[in-house]
């Protein structure tokens, strides 16, 4: 027998076979790797998009003002009491203060305009501080507070596009009435003028386009429309028209409206806001924004261009341009946005931080660690080592499992019929909230804690009942250590599962808005609170665009918060696991 | 297990040989739920001396030993009628507390089952529950003596406080009789304590056992003929729950009385 075993026709069939089997193996692992794949790639692109959206919320812009406390301002009474200094005009304190730093604004409006760079709420900060420090009345105090959120948004390059175009020539700025004109040496403008007509050439085109739809719809619709439709596309060729004209600047003058791109000219302080472009690229003309417009003849200067135009943001020229202004006077600076964990919910997003959630979310977990898991681990103990098997145990069990799928918004229900209708206990307290969320957390934690006492071996508890000790002995020196891991991991889950729960505690009222913190004592568990998960769905709901930012940066705070537990569960599982 | 009914036992005479009655066993059966598992057994054990219960898987031989420190109670369902005394006192009385039996009546798995604590802390775990130990020196003094007892002393003396768990098989084994000797029991309950031993280990146990006869009633069930007839002085031969024969080892190997012995010693079914 020298021959190979491919000779022989069954070999060749059960290699046929192998090979097949081989091909499976090989398919169910590919496709296991992409499996994993696909979920670290979805996972990797939720964490990635919510921390770029969320990081920036952790810094924020504020703006330190020299406000100057005058005595009959802040203290009314002039005893210097409490009571009258909580009747001190704060908020004008501020208004002045930001008066002194632009003096040059004296219109009604203007001036109006510039308080929008801060929020009023910050009086009540600045009342705060004096009330802490009554010495400070009659004295100039440097008062940090934060910057308008918009404004924020503006400085984090998250609200407009701009960029600064650099100039070649010398400006030389001339009055001409109400208006400046500005002269350059060079074709300083000409790049820009070209970049506007051609902008306003395709937008005119579009309007074209469209109206050549609406006049080809017009043809296939009953008649009735069809007068409706020319009519549309009318106005369209007008507004395209109209455009071409504008583009083609018959006077040699572009005019810069509402609806085209900022430019503003920034030079040693004070900045202009051109309203007209000339079409050879050398000359504009503006109006003065910043300063007196005094210019004369300078070669320092800077083309500042906001691409988004004034009729489509929230904020003038005239706020970013003192934003501008007060950044390069170095009063706004850039820091860690410890508003964010020092403060609770505010209706403006600059204020508004997650303390109040934070400690609602601590308060709340107390109450549930402590009720869940010892009465968790306990029914567990019970119904695992002692509790004889019989149809009212298995009820009892079938229950506990069924009670782990019910909806949570069910026990939300339950706590407000309960605990807050039947038991009288205050709304919107962390001690409610803590008792809706053991409910919802013991199922977890007495399945979890019966899986890991069914996992300890039987001859442990044989070979310690066999020496004489007792059941509950047994239990507690040998079987219940054992399981401690598997305890511990299954609290763990329950309680993290409880800190992300919103829906049952929109049922007893934790969604309120919530403007201070919860004291950290055992007063706090009957104060209102809200708790993490709820503030994210709060601020998801907010109608300024800087809640965006901080409803990511919540979500990441929570997750922070997560995987701090999930550690936590790690370690003390390391510790406490034993092999046998 | 087919239909199982009640057997009539063959006792050999002069089964004691010179010792007394320890164990004095009347009409005992057990039954999980409605299926019975023993039936009406009726034996004498001599005190210091090995006792081997023999016969194929499922003849109730492990459910008889576990009637003697009554950890049937730990299964549900199961019920142990008949008398069952130690030195007269009456085991099977629900006026007996287990946990007071079991000190006196210890026993050794058929796995080794070390509980995940140091060497020491096994060895001491029935005295400081049982409160046997005033000091930390008389602990100490129990755990060496007991060590030194299963002749695992001189193997283990220099980490005491290492895990049971990491000693070898035979050693764990040797350990868990140690925890069990530590309670000074006066039976010792041997549930086919080499099955999961290799041959030398098996040994060791063996010799541990033929030692340890002297200062303890031993009981044990095996599935070795072979070490039924080293290791024991009276043998019982168990079948479909009931007990066929039993006598001095010697006789029953040598000179069964009932042919099922016979059959099962030569290995003709089992």
């Amino acid at each position: 027998m020298t021959d190979s075993p491919r000779t022989f026709t069954v070999r060749e069939d059960v290699e046929r076979r192998l090979a097949k089997r081989y091909r499976a193996e090989l398919r169910f692992r590919s496709t296991g790797l992409a499996a994993i794949g696909i979920a670290v790639t979805i996972l990797c692109i939720l964490i990635g998009s919510i921390a770029s959206e969320g990081i920036p919320a952790f810094t924020a812009h504020k703006l330190v003002l020299p406000v100057t406390l005058e005595r009959d301002r802040v203290d009314p009474e002039g005893d210097g009491s409490e009571a009258s200094l909580r009747r001190g005009s704060y908020n004008r304190v501020l208004q002045d203060a930001l008066r002194a730093e632009f003096p040059g604004v004296t219109a009604r409006n203007d001036v109006r305009n510039l308080f929008r760079l801060y929020t009023p709420l910050n009086a009540t900060r600045l009342m705060d501080v004096v009330l802490g420090d009554p010495s400070l009345v009659g004295t100039t105090h440097l008062f940090t507070m934060p910057l308008a959120d918009d404004l924020d948004l503006y400085l984090k390059g998250r609200l407009v596009e701009d960029r600064t175009l650099s100039v070649a020539g010398d400006l030389t700025v001339t009055a001409d009435g109400d208006a400046l004109v500005l002269q350059s040496t060079n074709t300083d403008f000409a790049a820009l003028v070209r970049e506007i007509q051609l902008s306003l050439g395709a937008e005119a085109r579009t309007l074209e386009l469209r109206a050549e739809q609406v006049l080809a719809a017009a043809g296939q619709v009953p008649d009735e429309d069809m007068a409706r439709l020319q009519a549309e596309a009318e106005r369209h060729a007008a507004n395209a028209v109209a455009l071409r004209e504008l583009a083609l600047a018959g006077d040699g003058f572009l005019p810069l409206t509402g609806d085209m791109p900022s430019v503003i000219i920034e030079t040693g302080g004070q900045a202009v806001r051109l309203t007209q472009l000339a079409t050879d690229g050398s000359s504009a003309r503006g109006t003065a924004v910043l300063g007196d417009g005094q210019i004369g003849n300078t070669s320092a200067w800077t083309l500042y261009v906001i691409d988004t135009p004034e009729s489509r943001r929230r904020v003038s020229d005239q706020l970013l341009i003192w934003t501008r202004s007060l950044v390069e006077r170095g009063m706004i600076k850039a820091g860690f946005n410890t508003y964010l964990f020092s403060n609770a919910d505010s209706r403006e997003p600059e204020l508004a931080g997650v303390k109040g959630a934070l400690y609602g979310s601590i308060l709340t977990m107390i109450i549930t660690m402590f009720l869940s898991v010892p009465i968790g681990v306990f029914t567990a103990v019970y119904l695992e080592e002692y509790a004889p098997k019989n149809r009212f145990t298995d009820f009892i069990e079938v229950n506990i499992n069924n009670l782990a799928a019910v909806p949570s918004i069910v026990f939300g229900l339950l706590g407000l019929a309960v605990f807050i209708n039947a038991f009288g206990l205050p709304r919107s307290a962390p001690l409610v909230g803590g008792l809706v969320l053991s409910l919802m957390t013991l199922p977890t934690v007495i399945i979890a804690t019966r899986a890991a006492l069914k996992a300890v071996p039987p001859s442990i508890r044989q070979a310690a009942l066999g020496i004489g000790a007792s059941k509950t002995q047994a239990v507690f020196h040998h079987v219940l250590p054992l399981a401690a891991p598997g305890i511990l991991t299954g609290s763990i889950i329950g309680l993290a599962q409880a800190l992300g729960e919103t829906a049952p505690l929109l049922m007893i009222g934790m969604v309120a808005f919530i403007a201070d913190a919860p004291s950290l004592g055992l007063a706090g568990f009957t104060e209102p609170a809200t708790v993490m998960p709820v503030q994210i769905f709060l601020w998801s709901d907010g109608a300024e665009r800087a809640f965006e930012a901080r409803t990511a940066a919540a979500i990441l705070i929570l997750l922070a918060l997560m995987i701090g537990f999930n550690a936590v569960a790690i370690y003390l599982r390391r510790r406490f696991e034993r092999r046998w | 297990m087919i239909d199982a009914e009640v057997q009539p036992t063959v006792y050999h005479k002069n089964a004691l040989g010179d010792s007394s009655v320890k164990v004095a066993v009347r009409d005992v059966s057990v039954s999980y739920g409605d299926k019975q598992a023993l039936f009406n057994v009726s034996l004498d054990i001599p005190d210091k001396s090995v006792t081997a219960f023999i016969g194929p898987s499922g003849c109730g031989k492990s459910t008889f030993l576990r009637c003697m420190n009554r950890m049937n109670d730990t299964i549900d369902g199961a019920r142990v009628s008949g008398s069952l005394k130690i030195d007269g006192a009456e085991v099977n009385d629900r006026a007996v507390d287990p946990v007071v039996l079991r000190a006196s009546v210890g026993m050794v798995f058929q796995k080794p089952n070390p509980f995940p604590k140091s060497i020491y802390d096994n060895v001491a775990y029935g005295p400081r529950i049982h409160g046997l130990a005033s000091s930390r020196d008389e602990l100490d003094a129990i755990v060496e003596q007991s060590l030194r007892k299963a002749g695992l002393w001189s193997e283990v003396s220099d980490r005491l406080q290492g895990p049971g768990t990491g000693l070898s098989g035979g050693q764990q084994q040797r350990l868990v009789i140690a925890r069990a000797i530590a309670v000074n029991p006066e039976v010792i309950l041997m549930d086919e304590p080499c099955s999961a031993l290799d041959p030398i280990a098996t040994a060791k146990i063996e010799e541990l056992i033929d030692e340890l006869r002297e200062n303890y009633c031993i009981i044990m069930v095996t599935h070795s003929m072979q070490q039924a007839a080293r290791v024991s002085q009276m043998t019982a031969f168990f079948h479909m729950g009931s007990l066929i024969e039993v006598g001095p080892t010697e006789e029953i190997f040598t000179n069964p009385l009932e042919p099922r012995t016979q059959d099962y010693i030569t290995g003709r079914f089992g």
